[in-house]
């Protein structure tokens, strides 16, 4: 443990020595760049700032007219009245927080396997079938959900799926978004000379997907993890489930906040609450995937 | 597969059994996915289809009606045409601005450090991140005097009287292309940044000894030929929602807009399908809109292969 920590260190001051040699924008361009970047970031921080800054503000200011952005007393308030509400009812509130994770967690995991085996499949075997695959791929991307919910439901309930866990974790896996992002880094990444040798010394497709694949192309499904996980946790299942115990935390929190002005307050606690966990698997997966890069510089 | 060699040339029936023997490993790691692919995507998709040929409003069993939900929305409603005149115009404004946009950060982010890297790829993404937050633009360009552009303009005297920035069809279009593109660093930023990550820099160094002058010569001869495929995904992505532009202009702007100015063709669906309840002119609605973007799509693919070779 002692020595790989000290040979990382080494490598990366290594990596962070490398960069000298490449080369580089003039200062003025540099400058000009990083004023812009600076100008940019403010105006995309604003939704963060905002829901941070809200959740802490008392009632009085978060009825005030003319609105101000900025808090002048903040408060714990809100989280105090969001605690209430939620030790309050009739499910505990752990339930669903317990249903929304199992679903994020499982369902994103599932996700990620399936759509980068098939990917793999899709971007490495010239199998009869494959170039028509990937457009059909692309193709389901473009096509508007708006008018594809009623057969969905059709074919969900003819499952007797409504009301389980299935019903808000399959379609999410049915979509071919993952598998288009991945193939595109698959084909892209693995040599198909890599594959022939990993062949040659005798491992099976499944093996060089798993220990040959799926570790170069860790950036890509690093990123997919985030667009998952995201997509999960946004999810509601209204439509499908109407069992208290297994509605989503989502559901919940937006009952709260829906339920007008006398819930405002806890409304905003609820709007941070909420994206805390899309924010800390954000940050996990984009240090991992800074990981990666030192890791694949070595080669 | 070791039989690959042999590549089978037989044609007819066998021959291709026999391919497709020779790939049964592609076909096994295919199949999960295709099993849940075709039960909850492609057939709502076909069956969507098929209410576009048909007159259904979802209680009773849809009746075929032909082409006619076709003729309709091209010969007799006047307002699908505004919206599609507004989706092109929403998607030929925000689509390569958004796109261009978001390499360009990705690829300025990724030369940073990175605690720095991590810190700004958050906030860039964080738009995306955070749902629904075009409502932070309702404070800003709110209509009356204590809207803070119109408290602002007012108090240095650039204006006399408060603006209806949303509701005036001068000014709510504009808006509501700012709001798209601050919202365009998504799914497709994100690849540009992992993409960047996967490029051979050894090729950098190769690139200078080959002449390479400057930073935007290595971008453009080294850094985006590895990056097509990227690109392509990309490109779809932003397809995807720029022709789709409605519910921002929705909570920005209202619906309907004034004059029908933000109305756009996924509004003009939500309004038959979850207003009306006439699902099957709302499916030749998301008919037509996919066979646009695939005609966009179809056309962008072949320029950015072009660029590959």
């Amino acid at each position: 443990m002692e020595t790989s920590r000290a040979l990382r260190s080494t490598l990366s001051l290594k990596l962070r020595l490398l960069p000298r040699k490449k080369l580089s924008r003039s200062r003025k361009e540099n400058a000009v760049i990083f004023l812009f970047l600076a100008i940019c970031s403010v105006f995309m921080a604003l939704p963060l700032v905002y829901t941070i800054v809200t959740a802490f503000k008392p009632i009085n200011e978060l009825f005030l007219f003319p609105p101000r952005f900025f808090v002048s007393h903040p408060t714990l308030d809100n989280f105090i009245a969001m605690n209430q509400l939620t030790q309050n009812m009739w499910v505990p509130f752990s339930r669903y927080l317990f249903n929304s994770v199992f679903v994020a967690g499982v369902g994103t995991a599932f996700y990620i396997v399936i759509a980068s085996m098939a990917a793999f499949a899709l971007a490495k075997y010239k199998f009869p079938g494959h170039a028509l695959y990937f457009q059909i791929i692309v193709w389901a991307i473009l096509f508007r959900p708006e008018v594809t919910g009623i057969p969905q439901y059709i074919i969900i309930s003819k499952l007797g799926m409504v009301n389980t866990y299935f019903a808000v974790i399959l379609p999410v896996l049915a979509g071919s978004f993952g598998v288009f992002l991945m193939r595109q880094f698959i084909i892209n990444a693995i040599p198909t000379e890599m594959i022939e040798a990993a062949r040659m010394d005798g491992a099976t497709e499944y093996r060089i997907f798993w220990a040959v694949v799926m570790p170069i192309v860790k950036p890509a499904w690093l990123t997919l993890l985030i667009f998952t996980f995201q997509q999960f946790w946004n999810t509601t299942g209204v439509q499908y489930i109407y069992n208290e115990n297994l509605k989503m935390l989502p559901t919940i929190l937006q009952q709260i906040s829906s339920a007008g002005l006398a819930r405002a307050g806890a409304g905003s606690a609820v709007a941070l609450v909420l994206m805390i966990p899309p924010i800390v698997i954000f940050l996990i997966s984009q240090s991992s995937v800074m990981q990666t890069m030192a890791h694949s510089g070595l080669k | 597969m070791r039989g690959r060699q042999v590549r089978a040339m037989e044609t007819g029936l066998t021959g291709l059994w026999k391919r497709v023997k020779m790939y049964k490993e592609a076909y096994f790691m295919l199949a999960p996915f295709t099993l849940l692919f075709v039960t909850f995507t492609i057939v709502p998709i076909l069956a969507a289809l098929y209410f576009s040929f048909t007159s259904f409003n979802m209680l009773q069993k849809p009746e075929w009606v032909g082409a006619a939900n076709y003729t309709r929305l091209f010969f007799t409603d006047d307002v699908f045409l505004i919206a599609v005149k507004n989706t092109l115009l929403f998607a030929f404004i925000t689509g390569p601005i958004g796109y261009l946009l978001s390499f360009m950060f990705a690829w300025f982010i990724n030369d940073l450090g990175p605690k720095l890297r991590s810190v700004l790829t958050l906030i860039f993404y964080a738009p995306s991140l955070a749902g629904n937050v075009f409502f932070i633009w309702l404070y800003l360009f709110s209509g009356d005097a204590y809207g803070f552009a119109n408290s602002k303009l007012m108090s240095y005297g650039i204006i006399k009287e408060p603006i209806l920035w949303l509701t005036d069809p001068k000014y709510n279009f504009t808006i509501v292309v700012l709001v798209i593109i601050w919202l365009s660093m998504g799914a497709g930023f994100l690849a540009f940044i992992a993409g960047l990550q996967t490029v051979d820099t050894s090729l950098n160094e190769a690139g200078v000894i080959d002449g390479i002058q400057n930073r935007w010569q290595e971008l453009w001869y080294i850094t985006i030929p590895q990056m097509v495929p990227q690109l392509l995904f990309g490109a779809v992505m932003t397809i995807a929602t720029s022709f789709a532009v409605g519910y921002q202009s929705m909570a920005l702007t209202g619906f309907p807009s004034t004059d029908y100015s933000t109305h756009t063709i996924v509004l003009h669906l939500l309004d038959y399908g979850a207003i009306r309840f006439e699902m099957g002119y709302a499916s030749a609605i998301a008919v037509v809109l996919f066979a646009g973007m695939l005609f966009v799509w179809n056309v962008l693919q072949k320029s950015l292969r072009k660029i590959s070779d």
